[in-house]
């Protein structure tokens, strides 16, 4: 099973629907394929890796609210908004 | 110079001019008449640029001209055609300018059940389906885990506010963003127009939540208004429609790739619930630490399995202490899943430490195993008195050894 640890466009983080869905696929190749155990291992690191960063952005508390408007030149304008 | 008559007017009679009869008339008959109501079949009726309606009320036996000026017939639903039968309030009055009778109409109801909205609402309603917007299979799925989420609705009222404390409380990671618009009255339609076209501006926008609060049927007017449900059909990001009324469903909602019967609903399906997503992904980290044990035990196995095949007796502490580790790193492996990040890398390490006391590889390192002539593994000086013969094995074969004289 291959897989660039990093899905994606360069640079940008892995979306949560990434990670979720690539540990899925790391647990299921542990457990049906004959990997050995060089391989078995890097893709528990990598499992471990989807997981911190699956985890660090379910643990993001706080709720962006934001207004946008039509700006005086005709283009957009995105202004914090108060709770 | 006077016309000569044929009749010799009286002192008190004089020719009136048109003016001034029609003008007389026309007091007389406002007078007499005030505001009434006309059922009526409407014919001939014309528009013109100006937007003022021209038309006739007609039954069986006699017609009525009417005008209806474009002021107020702006604010009819819809645009009548000949044959509708129809209720007309207005002020009976003459036009000068034709010296005709005329109701000058202010407004105008059908009499079909639902009236005008009705109408304006079939029409509107064929024209989306003629153009399969209303077709199901159109229907976009919502993003699972959305980072940016568009709500359209009025910034006064209960909707946004509402809506903010549902993602408080389920998906809190996120951005939502306001479009503000007039959701009622006057200008309304124009205004969701314009608040569907700037989110259509905005980048990443993974969902949009177009909504309002309950109402009568009047007050969610423009949600089917066509030009409405049209700019969401169009909307770049997948729409959840949610204006307010469980019965009364709007073109909005029809055209939406999701309804809502409220924006509360509507919230609730634009995200996930944070905690369901948590349950799974630790559930999914403890399978991670289960199938890797289960990995390490198989390699013990095999190592083993491949020790035994080396031929004669295996050093038994070796080999226990590579059961012991190989139990130690599996429940490190399950231990791990259950605590933060940082320990993993040890399951690595230890791993490799597993590998290096495999007995090929400590034979690699220099090792060697004496044994006697039965095989036995010798292990202590005592062992080895001087003299004694032996066989030492090493990392590629063996070879013949004998323990010399004098410690």
């Amino acid at each position: 099973m291959s897989g660039a640890p990093r899905g994606g466009e360069p640079g940008r983080p892995p979306s949560l629907e990434e990670d979720l869905g690539r540990l899925d696929a790391i647990v299921r190749a542990l457990e049906t394929e004959d990997v050995d155990l060089d391989r078995a291992l890097a893709l528990f690191e990598e499992g471990v890796e989807r997981l911190r960063t699956a985890r660090e952005r379910l643990a993001e508390a706080g709720l962006r609210l934001k207004q946008l408007r039509e700006a005086a030149d005709g283009g957009i304008r995105v202004d914090d908004l108060e709770r | 110079m006077t016309i000569p008559l044929p009749f010799e007017p009286a002192p008190h009679e004089r020719p009136y001019t048109v003016a001034q009869v029609v003008e007389a008339a026309r007091g007389a008959l406002e007078g007499a008449f005030p505001a009434l109501w006309v059922e009526g079949e409407i014919s001939n009726f014309k528009t013109y640029p100006s937007g003022h309606w021209y038309f006739s009320l007609k039954d069986p036996s006699a017609q009525l001209r009417c005008v209806m000026w474009r002021s107020d017939a702006r604010r009819v639903p819809a645009t009548p055609e000949d044959g509708l039968r129809v209720f007309a309030r207005g002020q009976l009055t003459i036009s000068a300018k034709r010296g005709e009778l005329q109701l000058t109409v202010r407004e105008l109801l059908a009499t079909t059940e639902g009236g005008f909205f009705a109408i304006a609402l079939a029409r509107a309603k064929a024209a989306l389906e003629r153009d399969g917007l209303l077709d199901p299979a159109r229907k976009r799925a919502l993003p699972a885990y959305p980072r940016r989420i568009g709500v359209i609705t009025s910034p006064e009222g209960a909707v946004w506010h509402d809506i903010v404390a549902v993602i408080a409380r389920r998906w809190p990671g996120t951005e939502l963003v306001l479009i503000g618009a007039r959701v009622q009255g006057e200008g309304a339609a124009e205004d969701l127009v314009r608040a569907l076209a700037l989110a259509d501006r905005l980048e990443r926008l993974e969902v949009l939540i177009v909504g309002r609060g309950g109402g009568s049927k009047e007050d969610l007017w423009a949600f089917n208004d066509e030009r409405v449900a049209r700019a969401v059909a169009a909307s770049r990001a997948p729409t959840i429609a949610a204006v307010g009324h469980e019965t009364d469903v709007t073109l909005t909602d029809l055209v939406a790739d999701v309804r809502a019967p409220t924006p509360s609903a509507a919230a609730e399906k634009a995200v996930p619930d944070r905690a369901d997503v948590v349950r799974r992904l630790e559930a999914t980290a403890a399978g991670l630490g289960a199938a890797v044990a289960r990995r390490l035990d198989l390699a013990g196995e095999r190592l083993r399995h491949a020790a035994t095949r080396l031929g004669g007796a295996v050093d038994r502490r070796l080999a226990a202490t590579g059961d012991r580790l190989r139990r130690h790193a599996a429940r490190m492996a399950v231990a791990c899943e259950s605590r933060r990040a940082g320990r993993e890398a040890d399951l690595g390490r230890l791993a490799a430490a597993l590998d290096a006391l495999s007995p090929l590889k400590v034979l690699d390192r220099g090792y060697a195993v004496a044994r006697d002539a039965g095989g036995r593994v010798l292990r202590r000086v005592a062992e080895f008195p001087a003299g004694t013969a032996f066989r030492l094995r090493v990392s590629d074969g063996e070879v013949p050894a004998r323990a010399e004289e004098g410690r």
